[in-house]
This record gives structure tokens, sequence and C-alpha cells, in this order.
């Protein structure tokens, strides 16, 4: 018999837990999850990108297909009210009973609401839940003022979601400093500083006594120094208390402030009773982080596992307590906090550093013997929080100066730091997936040699992703141990990675192979360089591809502006911007089709392929498509592809902007641009999505305001979603933004890397491309918009320019001493159009008179 | 102008200016294609044009380059490299294309069925 585990609360936690039973492949289990919301688990750390425009889709934690497995129940919508630990049973609010043999309580903890009279009026809100922020939003439409109560982590957070909805914030806090328990007096005054330079107020030290009816806005708060505050709406985000109720009704014994106290293995006093996360009290501690929770979600699997299998586990993992270091970026603010961050160890010593104009403030709080990190506080610049976060946890011996770790270099060298070598295998680097040193080392052992690799292998770094510099430099690390030489070189020709050979052409201005393969290569180069340089010359310049110089340098397919198929015939792809075409322009494409006899049909990038042509029918087709408007559609090229539309506001009832205008604008725009690897883009008319932007490199979706921009997807052998880069943009935006964004891909990506791959290895990366798009945090974004233009201003059509060449011409005859036609290439009919025939085909023809067989 | 011939006999097949430096034509020569060619301004080689692992003549289309001490063509359709001198296959030497003879004269590219 199977046994019955019912767990209750499908938050973060309560998920993991799930997902490690999966994982460890348990038959006999049979799991009923109670879930009190209308959706399945989500990302809750990430619940404020709500408002930046993710989905609950977006931010679903739940993979397809999970809930379908056997032996997994879920109820949506249903809370549970009372446990009965005699029979072993629990009871829904709809009235219904569930019998248990081990149940898990995974119920979080709730937004403290102070007893302040009024508190319960309408447009008095918490910060916790995706309803929360629907609601939030509602309110939000209406009004002008809005008032956060609480400024510590998520009291920040909240305000920074009120001042994106254009309210004017004020935060109120009842501590004298804002972040109270992360962070110092001085950090505070700095991090306070730098908030109400984003136009914020905040207040300290406000006690607030009611909220009543207010003059000017909905609400009046008054507070205990006779001051007053009128506003719209008001949030709570006092602190958070553990949802111990069941806990309490069944009597399983929870702690003084609250919480459901546990052993290390995350047991209740009942033996049958588990209780995980937020509403768990563990050594007189609640941990409001989601890391720690992870942490007992994978105890509470690996014990049920031993129960299970009735194995002998002298060594189950057991729960130890957490770090509660945090690294965090509050509206644009670096802000960490490790360890003792308040110097409460007796006998400790502190280093400070702060730099007003920079507003920078660091602090370290060493042993009193000055050997051992024991905390510190990092604010407006967290760079060092990685290195000391380690050398704290694993106890490293601290440099004879400790100061060094967080005073600024003179020279702009980077600092003596952490040695990665010191670090033991042991040591956790990412914590919400507890992937140590070793596992890392043990990964790129095994061929994980790209932080994409290492995070699709470890997990590592997938969740915050705070660990990602950390776990970077440890890849690194161990490819140099191993002798894997962190070797980006493009080839035997070039020692330098395909971003450093564009550096040296873009620096030195230089515009032909020979020249970069005698100044910077060796040997005659290669077919892998010569196209990569070809690419790079062409982002760079933008001169004609099959020019003397540079025609011996292109894949085989640039060299005839036409796709090789595997009979050595070609495929034409006429560009028809974001899939328009008239009805003229489509009996142009046809006629030429009937003309020369070739397969037609229509692409998965909404326009037309026509098959199988022969090498020197490719100028007469191009000659003859040109006379009817159309141009290269680059198919063949690693450039632009096309940008798929959805019909739009034009004619659709839901569109709210002209999409199709806009990915014809597009498609325009970028066509003909080479980078590293192909480029596809959509442009939807609304959420709907139709066009399926957020599967593209660059996805556009409109919004009422105007568009959301959303980059790095992919379709292909590994799917990925495009992630939201900016919201409600207005054109000119949308185009600078996609500029520097492809232009950034261009000068920093790998040969063939897709713009999705190159994001799973962007060090930082979200946020660090939107800090270098957005904020220009590397100064190069004039320039970056620059060398747009030039690719944009110089633009031709290659079609148009190969065949008004001589030179270019006289390249497309299969014979150079015959006009004969290729005799290999063959054609049958199939389904009334021709076909490459196959090896036993052409034997049976013993032809060796080309043959071409038309469409009947 | 391809001149009429007998089997081992040299046959002009282009001029010298015909073929790009570092690319390749194809040349019909007694019935038979031939990839011929020209790597840098005067190094020329000739070898059989259909690529053996998808029957398609497409050899003279490939890039030229060099891979340690060989100097290489890569076919167009899989990528694979051919020996220009020996008409080995680097990646799987059962793969291999016969070579031919070529010269210079008169300004024009001769070539010979090679008797090896
Ligand atoms: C013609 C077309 C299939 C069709 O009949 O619909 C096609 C045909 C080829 N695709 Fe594709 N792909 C076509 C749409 C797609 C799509 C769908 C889309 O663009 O909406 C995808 C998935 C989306 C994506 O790329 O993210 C797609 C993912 C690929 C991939 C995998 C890329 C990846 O990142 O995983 C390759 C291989 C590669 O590029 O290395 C590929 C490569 C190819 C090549 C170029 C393979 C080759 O070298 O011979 C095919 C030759 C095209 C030709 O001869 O014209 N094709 N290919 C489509 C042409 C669209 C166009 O109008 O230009
Ligand atoms: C805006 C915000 C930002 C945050 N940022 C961070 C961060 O940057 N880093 C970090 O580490 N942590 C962060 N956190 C905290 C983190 O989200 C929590 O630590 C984590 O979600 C705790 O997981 P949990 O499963 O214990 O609780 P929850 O995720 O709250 O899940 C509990 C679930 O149980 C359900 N439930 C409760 N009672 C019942 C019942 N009786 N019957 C059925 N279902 C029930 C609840 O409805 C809820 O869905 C943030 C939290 C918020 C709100
Ligand atoms: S995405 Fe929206 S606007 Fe475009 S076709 Fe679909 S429903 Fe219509
Ligand atoms: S520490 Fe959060 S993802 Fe690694």
């Amino acid at each position: 018999m199977a046994l019955k585990l019912v767990v209750i609360g499908n938050g973060m936690v309560g998920h993991k837990l799930l997902e490690e039973l999966v994982a460890l492949q348990l038959h006999d289990l049979d799991i009923t999850v109670l879930c009190e919301e209308n959706r399945p688990a989500y990302d809750r750390v990430h619940l404020s990108e709500f408002f930046a425009g993710k989905s609950a889709d977006d931010l679903s934690l739940v993979a397809p297909g999970f809930f379908e497995q056997p032996g997994l129940h879920l109820r949506l919508a249903t809370r549970a009210v009372q446990i009965d630990r005699a029979f072993k049973r629990v009871t829904t609010a709809d009235g219904e009973v569930i019998s248990y043999d081990k149940l898990v309580l995974a119920t979080g903890s709730t937004p403290f609401v102070p007893p302040i009279p009024g508190n319960d009026r309408p447009g008095c809100l918490v910060y916790r839940t995706l309803d929360d922020l629907e609601a939030l939003s509602q309110w939000g439409t209406n009004a002008r003022h809005g008032v956060v109560i609480g400024g510590g982590l998520l009291g920040l957070e909240c305000a920074k979601a009120l001042r994106d909805m254009r309210l004017e914030t004020h935060v109120v806090e009842f501590a004298p400093r804002l972040m109270a328990v992360q962070v110092d007096d001085i950090g505070g005054q700095m991090l306070r500083r730098s908030i109400e330079d984003l136009g914020l107020t905040v207040h300290t030290g406000k006690n607030t006594q009611a909220i009543v009816d207010g003059e000017t806005a909905r609400h009046r708060m008054t507070f205990a120094d006779d001051s007053q505050l009128e506003t719209d709406l008001i949030v709570f985000s006092a602190g958070i208390r553990p949802r111990d109720d069941l806990a309490r009704q069944s009597e399983l014994g929870v702690g003084q402030r609250g919480g459901i106290m546990v052993d290390n293995f995350c047991r209740t006093r009942d033996r049958d009773v588990y209780a995980i996360g937020e509403c768990a009290q563990w050594g007189g501690k609640i941990f409001g982080l989601v890391a720690p929770g992870y942490e007992m979600a994978r105890v509470v699997a690996n014990h049920l596992h031993a129960l299970l299998t009735r194995k002998q586990a002298p060594s189950l993992p057991e729960f130890a307590g957490a770090d509660m270091s945090t690294k965090l970026k509050l509206m644009g603010v670096d802000v960490a906090s490790i360890g003792d961050a308040h110097g409460t160890t007796p006998g400790s010593r502190s280093y400070q550093f702060s730099d007003e104009r920079r507003q920078i403030y660091k602090k370290l709080v060493v042993s009193g013997d000055g050997k051992r990190l024991l905390g510190g506080v990092l604010v407006g610049d967290a760079a060092e929080y990685g290195t000391l976060l380690q050398m704290m946890l694993n106890g490293l011996e601290l440099p004879e100066a400790p100061e060094f770790l967080i005073l600024p270099s003179s020279d702009g060298k980077a600092k003596s730091g952490l040695s990665i070598d010191a670090l033991p295998a042991s040591a956790q680097i990412c914590s919400c997936n507890n992937v140590s040193k070793g596992q890392l080392c043990d990964a790129v052992m095994t061929g994980a040699t790209s932080v994409g690799a290492l995070k699709a292998a470890t997990r590592a770094g997938t969740t915050c992703g705070g660990c990602v510099p950390l776990v970077t430099q440890v890849m690194k690390a161990e490819m140099k141990r191993q002798g894997l030489a962190v070797d980006n070189h493009l080839c035997e020709h070039f020692a330098y990675s395909r971003q450093e050979l564009y550096h040296l052409v873009r620096v030195e201005r230089i515009r032909r192979f020979d020249e970069l393969l005698a100044r910077h290569g060796k040997g005659l180069g290669c077919d892998i360089c010569k196209p990569t340089a070809a690419s790079i010359l062409a982002s760079c310049w933008n001169e004609f591809v099959l020019q003397k110089e540079h025609a011996s340098l292109q894949d085989s397919n640039d060299y005839f502006l036409a796709n090789i198929q595997k009979d050595g015939s070609y495929s034409v792809v006429p560009r028809m911007p974001g899939g328009e075409v008239t009805p003229d322009g489509l009996i142009a494409v046809g006629q030429v089709a009937k003309k020369y006899g070739l397969y037609t049909k229509i692409t998965g990038g909404q326009r037309v392929d026509m098959f199988g042509a022969r090498l020197e029918q490719l100028p007469l087709i191009w000659e003859e498509l040109i006379a009817a408007g159309f141009e290269s559609g680059h198919a063949y090229g690693k450039s632009l592809r096309t940008v798929k539309s959805c019909v739009g506001s034009t004619w659709c009832r839901y569109g709210v902007q002209d999409s199709v205008g806009t990915a014809i604008d597009l498609e325009n725009r970028y066509k003909g641009l080479r980078s590293p690897h192909k480029l596809k883009f959509a442009v939807s008319g609304c959420t709907r999505e139709c066009a399926e932007a957020q599967g593209k490199d660059v996805g556009v979706i409109a919004t009422e305001k105007g568009w959301n921009l959303y980059v790095c997807g992919n379709g292909g052998m590994k799917p990925r979603h495009a992630e939201l880069l900016a919201g409600d943009l207005d054109t000119a935006t949308l185009v600078r933004y996609i500029d520097l964004f492809l232009m950034f891909y261009i000068s920093t990506a790998d040969r063939l890397q897709r713009t999705s791959v190159w994001r799973d290895n962007l060090e930082g990366g979200m946020d660090y491309l939107r800090s270098v798009i957005i904020d220009d945090r590397l100064g190069i974004a004039a320039e970056l918009e620059a060398q747009m233009k030039l690719v944009v201003d110089t633009y031709e059509c290659e079609w148009k320019r190969a065949v008004s060449d001589p030179e270019t011409r006289r390249r497309f005859h299969h014979f150079v001493n015959s006009d004969a036609s290729d005799d290999n290439v063959v054609f049958v009919p199939e389904r009334g159009q021709i076909r490459p025939a196959t090896a036993e085909e052409k034997r049976g023809r013993h032809a060796r008179i080309p043959v071409t067989v038309l469409a009947e | 102008m391809s001149e009429l011939g007998m089997n081992n006999e040299w046959m002009a097949v282009c001029g010298i200016g015909d073929i790009v430096p570092d690319t390749g034509v194809c040349a019909l020569v007694d019935g038979e294609q031939v990839a011929i060619f020209r790597v840098g301004e005067g190094d020329f080689y000739a070898i059989a044009n259909v690529d053996p692992h998808s029957q398609a003549a497409v050899l003279s289309r490939g890039l030229v380059g060099s891979l340690g001490e060989s100097i290489v063509v890569a076919s167009p359709i899989y990528k694979q490299h051919f020996d220009l001198r020996s008409g080995e296959c680097l990646e799987s030497p059962e793969h291999a294309v016969r070579t031919w003879e070529v010269r210079l004269q008169d300004d024009r590219v001769w070539v010979r069925r090679d008797s090896r």
C-alpha cells in the first residue's frame, strides 16, 4: 500500500519538497497537495516582476506536466482548516476529510498588519501573493499617493512598485533607520539618501496611531508626534508572521514568537507531522528567506525516502540552521548584509569605508584576533559580497590588512580578494540550490565548461542568480586546474576569442581578413575563422560580402547568397517584411517558381521558400524577383531572418498597436545585419501573443501604453522563453533599446552563439544587461548606436549587387569550362511538385544528361 | 575552352584569372567533374568534385584553408575536410576522393588524371 502524504501549502518551499520527492523517484507514495491559492506554486522571490509585465505563467514554478504525474494530486483553492492528529486526517474549508500517513505543513507566513485603528479600511493592502499584487495594481490606477508602512527589505521593494506605478511614494518606518535588521546606522543613512534621490520620501522613527478619512486623499494617517500624512493607498509591510494556526489548534507546539517548532529533521513533536519553510521555527529562529526553506524541503524529502525504502540511513541530512546573509538590489541600489553585520560578537572589531559622493558604504566585522571575518555591510556596491560571504562561511584566514578587502584599489587592478583554491570542496556556492564547490567541479569534469551548461547540470545560479559570479570563478579555476585551459580560442589560426577578434577589428580598424591574419593569426585560416571574420567585418564595416577581399571567406551559403540543399541545388527566399505580401507579389513569386520549376513551400518564418534552383539559375531568378519589388531574405546568412508579426490592431478586435507596421519597420531596419548567429524577431499586437514573440531573440508585445520588449528567446533545439527587458516603451525607445541590445550582443558573443545561450553565460544576467542598455552602465550606448546607424545607413540588397556586378555574376556557373548543368542534380515529381531524386532513382535514369522535371 | 583529349592527357580548363584566390571552380573533364582550387596567388590543386558523404557535386564550392600541415577544403554540405594534396578525408579516411594533377602554362590551368 502506498504511503499517503498530505502537503498543506503549495508555496515555494512546499513545491520544492514535491520536486525533491519526484527526483528521488519514490513509487510507493501517494501525495495530496492542498493549495489555498487559486494557482499552483509561483516564484514569490521575483513577485515584484509582475509589475514589470511578468504574468502568473512566467512566474510559475511548476514544470509543464508536473502535476499530471501519477501519485500526485493537486487541489487548488483548497484551504486546510483542521488537523485531527488522533485519526490522522485533515479537514478542508469545503468540509472534505482527507486522511494521511504523513503530513507536511508548508503554510508559509502572512504579512503582519500592526493593530492600528483603521487598518482594515478599503485601500489598505498587503504584499505577499499574486492576488495582493493584482489588487494593488487595481487600487494604484486611481491613486496619486501611496504609503508603505515598513522600511525593511520587502517594504522597500513594495515602495519601488508604487513608484513605478508613478505614485508619489512615502515609506514610513517605526525604527530610526531603514532595513534595521540588515544594515547599521551609516549604511541605513546611505541607503536612505540613495532612495530619496530617486524621488521617494522616507520617514523614520514614525509611529502610526490611526488611519482615518482624509481631506485631499482617501486616508489620513496620524502619527504619535502629531504629524500627519494623506494618501490614497497604504501597504503594510511590517514583517511577517508564521501561519501556525493549524498547529496551534492541533497542539503541535508553537514557539513564543510564533512558528511551528521542529527538530533537525523538521519533525514536529508529532513524529508523523513535519513543518518546513517560513511557518517553521528551528532553534528559536524563523527563517524569512527561501534558501533555508529549500534546505528544509531537502531534509524532509530525504527523511521520507529513508522511511519508505526502509534503508539504514546513518548520515541523513539534517537541518543545521542557515546563514541569513542577503544581497539584493533595491531600486537600483546594491545592498548586502553578511553574518554579524552589527558587530554584536564580544571583542569584535570593525573596518569602515564610505564615499558620500558615490554613495557607497562598506563595513567589515572581524574577530578580536583579526583572523576571521564575522560579518559585513555593503551599500551602493556589493561586488565583494560573494567573496566575503565565502570567507566568513568557511572561516578562511583573513589577509594581513583586511581593510583592503573593501577599499577601492588605487590602480584599478582587481583586488587580491579570495582565492577560489582556498575554498574547501564542501563550501556551498549556491545557497538557493545547495550546490557545493565540489559538485561544481565534478560537473566541470564531466564536460560542463560554460556557465549555461553548469547551470543546467547543477541548477546552481538558477534561482536568485546571486551566486553566478562565484560559480563562474569556480568554473574557470577548475578548468584551469584540469588543464582544460579556459580555451576560447577561435581555432588553430587565431589565439583569440570571437569577442577579442571583434575588438581588434574595431580598434585597429582592420578591414580585410588578410590583414587580420597577418597581424594576429597564423596559417591560411579555415572554415571556422574565415566565416567568423567575414561576419565580424560585415558587422563593423558592412561592405558587400562578395566583394573581392571578402568573397573567399564566406560560407558556401553566403558565397552564393542562397541555401545549399542536400543535392547541391539551392533554395531562394525573398524577403517579405513582417510576413506581409501583396497579391501581386504572391503572383510574381508564383510565376518565378513556375517558370523555373521550383518546389514552393511556406516557411515557419511567414514567407515563401523556393527549392531546387540550380546554381546558374540563381541570378536569373533574383533578377525577376527584384523586378517584382523583392529583396534578398538573407535566409542563408547569420543575420536577421524574419520579423514575424500578427495582424494586430489594424484588423484584429483585440489588437492595441499596429504590430504589422512595427514588424515591417524593424525588419527593414535590421535586414542585412551580420551577427554571431541568426536573429529572429516577432511583434504581437496584444498579450494574446499570436506572433509567439517570447520565443524569439527579440520579441515585442504591444501594451495599451506602448511596447514590452523581450529578449533572448529561442525555439529550435533547446527552446527558451525570452525575458522582459523593459516595459511600456514608446516606439523610438523600443528601437533604441533593440539597437543597443543587438550591437552589445554582436560585440560580445561567441561564434554561433544564439542570444539565448549568450544570455545564459552572461555574468550578472538580465540585471546586468538592463544596466548596460537602460542605464548605460558601461558608457558605450552612444558608440553602439553610432555603429548600428552605420550598418542601417549602408544597407544594400545583396542579390541586386550580385546580379549587377559582372565579376560576381561570373561565379554563378556550375562549370568553369562548359555551360552544361550539373547532371548530378535530378528531380522527380511528388505531390504535384519536384523533389530531389534518390540515388536509386538516379541510377535508374542512366542518364548523364541533366533532366529537369517540371510540375505537371 | 576545352580541348578534346584522351585519358591521361593534359587538358586546359580555364584561365588562371578565372579562379579567385582561395576559392575553387568546377571543370568538366572528359565527362567527369573536377574541383580545382587556387590557394593564395599561385598554388593550384584539383580533386574530384563529388562529396562522398552527400553524393552532391559540390566540393568546388567549399571553403579553403589549412589544418595543421594540411591544405584542405571543407565540404559545404556536412563540413568534412578533404586534403587537397592527397584527397584524403580528415574525418573519415575511407571517404577519400581522387586527386588530379595541375599545371600552369600560357596563363591557363591544365589538369590531368593523377596516375598515382
Ligand atoms: C525553411 C525553414 C523550414 C520551413 O520549411 O519552414 C528552415 C530551414 C532550415 N533551417 Fe530552420 N528553418 C525555418 C524556420 C526555423 C524556425 C521557426 C522560426 O524561425 O519561426 C526555427 C526555430 C526557431 C529558432 O530558430 O529559434 C528553426 C530552427 C533552426 C535551427 C536551430 C536553431 C537553434 O538555435 O536551436 C537550425 C540550425 C542552426 O541554425 O544551427 C536551423 C537551420 C535551418 C537550415 C538553414 C539548415 C541548413 O543549413 O540547411 C534549413 C535550410 C533553409 C533553406 O534551405 O531555405 N533552423 N528554423 C524555415 C525558414 C524560415 C525563414 O523564412 O527563414
Ligand atoms: C515580495 C517578496 C519578495 C521576496 N524576496 C525574497 C528574496 O529576495 N530572497 C529570499 O530568500 N526570499 C524572499 N522572499 C521570501 C520568500 O518568498 C519566502 O521565504 C518563501 O516564499 C517561503 O516559502 P513557503 O513555502 O514557506 O511560504 P509561501 O511561499 O508563502 O507558501 C505558503 C503557501 O501555503 C498556502 N497555505 C497557507 N495556509 C494554508 C492552508 N491552511 N491550506 C492550504 N494552503 C495554505 C499559502 O496560501 C501559500 O500559497 C520574498 C517574499 C516576498 C513576498
Ligand atoms: S496577438 Fe492579439 S492582436 Fe495579434 S492577432 Fe493575436 S489576438 Fe490579435
Ligand atoms: S544562490 Fe541563489 S541561485 Fe545560487
